[in-house]
């Protein structure tokens, strides 16, 4: 698989090691009212779709940035891959969560 | 349809007219006690002791596919009973022990083949952590031994021993180990459940649950509405998928796990040999072929086949362990969709969903288990309580910090 990394072009997915569903950017706030529950979810549940999936990958062997890759689950095919961290952003900026940002 | 010695003589001369297919193939009935969702090796071993062993025979199993499409066809066959913690080890030793009777009890030659299972060392901690596992083995009655550098070069001389990473340091044992002929078991159970009154429905997927005031009343499918008072779903790497259907989250991702065959040799390995270190383990099947594999591809599957880079990795482990490998074609080579849990244990247990109840979370390690899961299951399902076994396989043991983490690696399924 290829991963095309926003600012380095196509790169094996052998350079990356992979975390999981992209939500995971969503840390529950630790403080908030029922903060067990949000972070029983955050931590083991998972949607796990067979279909687009969007992803975090870390450039380990590379510039060792995170990446939201979309991709299919069914097919392997890759989509697009955005910075983490612009990801993040954006979100904090307009609040909504990971996975109903535009998959690109 | 019974099998004996007569009977395979007097087909013999007979010209072999009198064999018949081993299962009917019924339409379904418009109402069950229980269904069964996933004819593979879990779902089928459930309908077999759900008619055996707990009298309710009014029961469909529903296969989308065909019976042995799924992961029971796609294993590399190991049986074994060499867990750590209590709340699998006792599971699988009784798994272990419904294996060593398989072949009496359905009457099928599953070729259960207990040649023993060696677990490699390399380091002073992990034979510290071989011997704690060997003790709970032993505490669970499974039996372990500890072998020596020169006792493991006795039973498998071809080793490369000094392996400049990782030198063979002695071995974990269970001679009780093993292998099974993975349709074997598939058709054993199929062909016992059936004969029982058990309705195998193939091509058949489940679409959706009918759910009432939080009471499954039966299931939607390509084959039209079926009702039940009770479904029991044991779909391994469409858990997620399936369990959406009923409005429920897992925790769990499915991944794809690659398995390898070498042409045909002459008897050269004795059991089965995991080299962990190294992310590699080896067998040989009973027509000779090395059966091998390694490590998951890592990443959310659903497409049951794998990428180059895992097959290169585990073709290196392979050398590094033992080059004469390297002499030996590679024959072929698959992938099956593996319900990775949280934890890396498997789940049985009711759903909130009075009458709906879930098996699943094998990740790479549930052959073993099917004599035991389909058992615990059709206790669960029967009795509406767990078998004493399963007590710690529950879905809400997330929720309440009491793992099952064999590893110790965390919530990351592909680490598992
Ligand atoms: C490469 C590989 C190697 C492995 N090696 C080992 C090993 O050495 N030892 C070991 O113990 N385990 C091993 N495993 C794991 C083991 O194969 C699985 O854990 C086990 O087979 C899962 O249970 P099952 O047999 O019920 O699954 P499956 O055979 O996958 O059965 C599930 C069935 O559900 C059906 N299904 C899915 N969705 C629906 C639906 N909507 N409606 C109706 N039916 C549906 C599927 O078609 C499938 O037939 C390995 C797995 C793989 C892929």
């Amino acid at each position: 698989m290829l991963i095309p990394h926003p600012l380095l072009g196509p790169r094996d997915a052998q350079e990356f090691t992979y975390l999981g569903d992209a939500m995971m950017i969503d840390r529950p706030d630790g403080l908030a009212e029922g903060a067990e529950a949000a972070f029983c979810d955050y931590v083991f549940q998972r949607d796990n779709p067979a279909g687009l999936h969007r992803e975090l990958w870390f450039h380990e062997q590379g510039d060792r940035s995170w990446l939201v890759v979309t991709r299919n689950t069914v097919t392997h095919e890759i989509l697009g891959a955005e910075l983490a961290r612009d990801v993040a952003l954006a979100r904090r900026a307009t609040d909504t969560p990971a996975d109903q940002g535009d998959a690109q | 349809m019974r099998f004996s010695g007569f009977r395979v003589f007097k087909e013999a001369v007979t010209g072999h007219k009198g064999w018949k297919p081993l299962w009917r193939t019924p339409d379904p009935q418009p109402e069950y006690d229980i269904i069964i969702v996933g004819g593979g090796g879990h779902g089928l071993s459930t309908a077999y002791h759900l008619a055996a062993k707990f009298g309710v025979t009014r029961v469909a199993v529903l296969e989308k596919g065909w019976l042995g499409s799924g992961n029971i066809g796609r294993n590399t066959t190991i049986i074994r009973s060499n867990y750590l913690l209590p709340g699998n080890e006792h599971f699988y030793e009784l798994s272990m022990k419904l294996w060593e009777n398989l072949e009496q009890e359905t009457n099928f030659n599953s070729m259960v083949s207990q040649r023993g299972i060696i677990n490699l060392i390399h380091t002073d901690g992990q034979r510290d952590a071989y011997r704690r596992r060997g003790n709970a083995m032993m505490l669970a009655g499974a039996g372990a031994q500890l072998l020596s550098r020169d006792e493991v070069r006795e039973m498998v001389p071809f080793l490369n021993f000094d392996n400049a990473r990782f030198p063979i340091k002695g071995g974990l044992m269970q001679t009780r180990a093993g292998t099974a002929r993975h349709d074997g078991v598939v058709w054993g159970y199929a062909r016992g459940a059936d004969m029982r009154g058990v309705d195998i429905i193939q091509n058949c997927e489940v679409t959706g649950f009918r759910i009432e005031n939080g009471k499954v009343l039966g299931v939607e499918t390509s084959r039209g509405y079926i009702g039940a008072k009770k479904v029991g779903v044991a779909v391994a790497g469409s858990s997620s998928r399936v369990m959406a259907q009923a409005g429920m989250r897992l925790p769990m991702e499915s991944h794809v796990l690659q398995a390898f065959v070498s042409e045909g040799l002459k008897p050269t390995i004795p059991g089965v040999i995991t080299f962990g270190a190294g992310h590699f383990y080896i067998s040989q099947s009973d027509k000779g072929g090395l059966v091998f594999g390694g490590d998951l591809d890592g990443y959310n599957s659903y497409a049951q086949r794998g990428n180059l880079p895992v097959i290169e990795d585990v073709a290196e482990g392979g050398m590094a362990l033992m080059p004469m490998i390297g002499r030996a074609r590679l024959l072929r080579m698959w992938g099956g969709i593996m319900d990775m849990t949280m934890d890396g244990s498997p789940i049985i247990d009711k759903t909130d969903i009075d009458g709906l109840y879930f098996n699943g979370g094998w990740c790479y390690g549930g052959f073993k288990a099917t004599p035991a899961s389909g058992f615990c299951f059709a206790h669960l399902l029967a009795k509406d309580e767990p078998h004493e076994v399963t007590r710690q396989m529950r879905l809400d043991r997330f929720a309440r910090g009491y793992l099952l983490d064999e590893n110790g690696r965390g919530a990351q399924p592909n680490l598992h």
